[in-house]
């Protein structure tokens, strides 16, 4: 009963990663010549043989950093809303409208910001109405840019996890902590925050980690400037066909993943366990 | 507070939909630079018609969708079944497998594949994009199927095998008539997640052998043109399709009158 479901999971993920493994040790492609294997560690020296890298990997952090931030600061207060000022009807129609881009493709949506954000779209043509004469917003291939798509995907993940966390706060907690005198800034820090937390956590993880691996959002969000991890990597597997060298920086990414869900695997097992 | 929270809401809702309805409006209007004001028009939409490239796409789309969505079912549900019906050792790390797929950045398993599949001999192509899309798609099946498990009174088969059915005959006349909502949300689950991915297939994708997504992804590099936001749109539409159903058949936002 479990074997072809394991069998196909083997096959078509597991051998795969087993073999990108080998392949990030290899000097050159193996394909086509019949030249024995020969092997070297140095594609994983790559962040100290090429420079350039260290500042890419850092774009891509910063990336991570504030989309998981904005993302957190907009998606708490929004699941919040969520469980404290909507019901029945209402509640039941913003939760589906919540978890529906899910469902819709991210080239999509990634491709429907560029309609507002180029120069003379019409965020432009908004900015414009107000004030006649400003110069031009024109945000598209910039930072921030990619930052606001990156948001707009990843946005509905910490809605629902906060969701999930807030949605359980037994309203007699904060009925009690008010009677006691707290004002809500310090029901907020004392009573929400902490049991928001596990919401929180498993939000960020689920956002930061396809963050720093997305490719398609900085390469057309961001243009010339959106050169990140993601895209180097794309670019060793399609452009520069060094497969070995794509190999060891998509390992040292799938390293740093790993390093992540291990870190927090307690408050996940909570989460799964739930 | 209230009227706080519901404007705040509402903010949140006018972002994330916002971009799509621009998208989408775009894809109907006469200016093929995007200019204002709106002329409405679907000369965008009859222009696909001629598009040979983009019409294979959406071929090459559904066929492998719909491959993935029946593999995907049928062995994501015996293991669901395995999973949830019996107890054995090991269960802890099986269900850990699971996770992978899922959790791991799609530009990492999709390029790992490329890599095996290049290597062993498999090749890239329709083929192997199933390969992939199905491996993505067993652990959300195996979620829905469990879930619906989960739900199902196991002491209904208990009684008929009691009342002397053979388990065969349990799974057919009680299991799997009960169990059918689930099955239809998980095919639908797995062909949306086939229909939309990208990733994996921009990577498995033979020279000339495209899905939709990857075909839209290549057309936005050469440049925007009112063609792309009309295919966009029938790709929503068809997501936004699926999903309905999806959410009439698991009844997902009415979790808490439950």
């Amino acid at each position: 009963m479990l074997l072809p479901a394991y069998g196909w999971l083997l096959v078509s993920v597991f051998l795969p990663l087993g073999a990108m493994l080998v392949f990030s040790f290899l000097k050159t492609n193996p394909f086509g010549s019949k030249a024995p294997l020969v092997f070297t560690t140095n594609n994983y020296l790559a962040f100290v043989t090429r420079p350039y890298l260290v500042g890419v990997a850092w774009t891509s952090l910063r990336l991570g950093f504030w989309t998981t931030g904005i993302c957190a600061a907009v998606g708490l207060p929004a699941a919040l809303a969520i469980a404290r000022a909507t019901r029945g009807r209402v509640r039941q129609t913003v939760f589906l409208l919540t978890i529906l881009p899910f469902w819709t493709n991210g080239l999509v949506r990634v491709f429907s910001w560029t309609m507002l954000l180029r120069q003379g779209g019409i965020l432009d043509d908004l900015v414009h109405l107000a004030a006649p004469g400003a110069a031009s917003a024109g945000l598209l291939y910039s930072f921030p840019a990619v930052v606001i798509g990156l948001v707009h995907a990843y946005l509905p993940y910490m809605i629902l996890t906060c969701y999930l966390a807030v949605a359980s706060i037994d309203d007699a907690l904060i009925d009690a902590a008010r009677s006691l005198g707290a004002r809500l800034p310090t029901v907020f820090a004392t009573v929400v925050l902490p049991l928001a937390l596990p919401g929180l956590v498993s939000g960020s993880i689920l956002i930061f980690v396809p963050v720093i691996g997305s490719f398609m959002e900085p390469r057309i969000l961001g243009g010339r400037i959106g050169v990140t991890m993601g895209t180097v990597i794309e670019d060793q597997f399609t452009q520069a066909y060094n497969w070995p060298l794509g190999s060891a920086l998509s390992f040292s990414m799938l390293g740093v993943v790993l390093a992540i869900f291990a870190a927090c695997s307690g408050v996940l097992r909570e989460r799964l366990a739930a | 507070m209230t009227a706080l929270g519901r404007g705040f809401l509402a903010l949140v809702l006018l972002f994330l939909y916002a971009p799509i309805a621009v998208m989408v409006l775009m894809g109907f209007n006469a200016s093929d630079l995007y200019a204002l004001p709106f002329s409405p028009t679907l000369h965008w939409f009859s222009e696909l018609a001629g598009n040979d490239r983009l019409i294979a796409a959406t071929r090459n789309s559904v066929l492998v969708a719909l491959v993935t969505a029946g593999a995907a079912t049928v062995l994501g549900t015996m293991a669901a079944l395995a999973l949830s019906r019996r107890s054995f050792r090991g269960k802890p790390l099986l269900r850990l497998l699971l996770l992978p797929p899922i959790a791991i950045p799609w530009l990492i398993t999709g390029t790992a594949m490329l890599v095996f599949f290049f290597w062993t001999g498999i090749g890239r192509g329709l083929h192997a994009m199933i390969l992939g899309h199905v491996a993505l798609a067993i652990p959300y099946v195996v979620l829905v199927v469990g879930t619906g498990l989960a739900a199902l009174r196991a002491d209904l088969e208990e009684v008929a095998m009691s009342l002397g059915s053979t388990p065969l005959h349990v799974f057919w006349a009680v299991t799997l008539p009960l169990l059918a909502p689930s099955l239809i949300a998980a095919a639908l689950f797995a062909f949306a997640v086939s229909l939309d991915q990208f990733v994996v297939s921009y990577f498995l994708a033979a020279p000339g052998v495209a899905t939709l997504p990857v075909e839209i992804y290549s057309a936005i590099r050469k440049g925007f043109t009112p063609e792309i936001n009309a295919v966009s749109t029938i790709l929503l539409g068809a997501s936004v399709g699926l999903f309905l159903v999806f959410a009439a058949l698991t009844r997902i936002g009415t979790v808490e009158r439950r």
